[in-house]
């Protein structure tokens, strides 16, 4: 029941992301260029997509202690801000900005089957396994944070 | 190049999205961070169970466009760019970036906002500065 789910939450989240524009760079870099062609849209999906995560959230986390078809909430508890999450959001962002695309969209694209899609989604595994493989460089400053 | 303004149908999609993570922490308990589950279906530390359920998110998510497709008998409406080179080092840093500081757009913007989390409001804050930055560079100050 648990994978039907999955496979459901993926392909609504995929369908939000086409309904709301963000599926497309075009889209997402005009967001980014406030001083050019700006286009406000995405500041929407992010306001909508909160309006109703942070409520639900809320609810199903006092109301149940545990999911419909799993054993536990995997919510993560660190609150902690190591240079390890700046370093990585910056250099997110820096992609994010160049390409248009985040990995939802990406892959929501990736059967649209564009040049630029094909390209950037096996560069975004290649990315993700590398910074699996990366040691941490912080490590000596950071104060036993699981990881 | 413009791009029409959608303030309703980005709106809508995105309580698409803010529904498709809650339904995913109802029945599996887990954040939909579009990062995270897939670096998660390669990572040898992941269990078999957690591989699963990845592997059918972004499964889910790779059929969105076929069966939009099906229904409107058009893909969605899209233009992206095509220069290879910008393209790779684009897919690299978001890759790396998103795995390498814990979540993404929909991880950290998403869900960990959602929950009040400090780290993803300090994260989402940094990386779109470093978005916002990079466009205005590229756009404007470079290709300008």
């Amino acid at each position: 029941m648990k994978q039907i789910f999955a496979l459901l939450s993926g392909l609504v989240f995929g369908l939000g992301l086409i309904v709301s524009g963000m599926a497309d760079p075009a889209k997402v870099l005009n967001f980014l260029d406030v001083f050019g062609t700006w286009d406000p849209s995405l500041a929407f999906v992010m306001g909508g997509a909160i309006a109703v995560t942070a409520p639900g959230f809320a609810l199903l986390t006092r109301r149940r202690s545990r999911p419909f078809f799993d054993s536990q909430f995997r919510i993560p508890t660190r609150t902690d801000l190591d240079p390890r999450l700046l370093t990585g959001a910056v250099l997110f962002g820096i992609g994010w900005g160049l390409g248009g695309f985040c990995p939802g969209p990406a892959l929501t694209a990736l059967p649209i089957a564009t040049t630029g899609a094909l390209i950037f989604v096996p560069f975004m595994l290649g990315g993700m396994w590398l910074a699996r493989h990366t040691p941490d460089l912080s490590l000596p400053i950071r104060k036993g944070a699981p990881q | 190049m413009e791009t029409e303004f959608t303030p309703w149908l980005s709106l809508g999609g995105g309580m698409m999205i803010g529904a498709s993570a809650v339904l995913l922490m109802a029945t599996n308990g887990r954040i939909a961070g579009i990062s995270g589950l897939t670096s998660r279906i390669f990572a040898r530390s992941t269990d078999g169970e957690a591989r699963g359920v990845s592997a059918l998110f972004v499964l889910g998510l790779l059929m969105a466009a076929p069966i939009w497709m099906l229904v409107s008998g058009d893909w969605p409406q899209q233009w992206v760019p095509s220069s290879p080179a910008l393209m790779a080092v684009a897919g690299l840093l978001v890759g790396f970036g998103a795995t390498y500081g814990n979540g993404c757009t929909s991880g950290h913007g998403v869900c960990g906002i959602s929950r009040g989390s400090m780290r993803s409001i300090v994260a989402t804050l940094t990386f779109m500065a470093a978005a916002f930055v990079t466009v205005f560079v590229t756009r404007h100050l470079i290709g300008g």
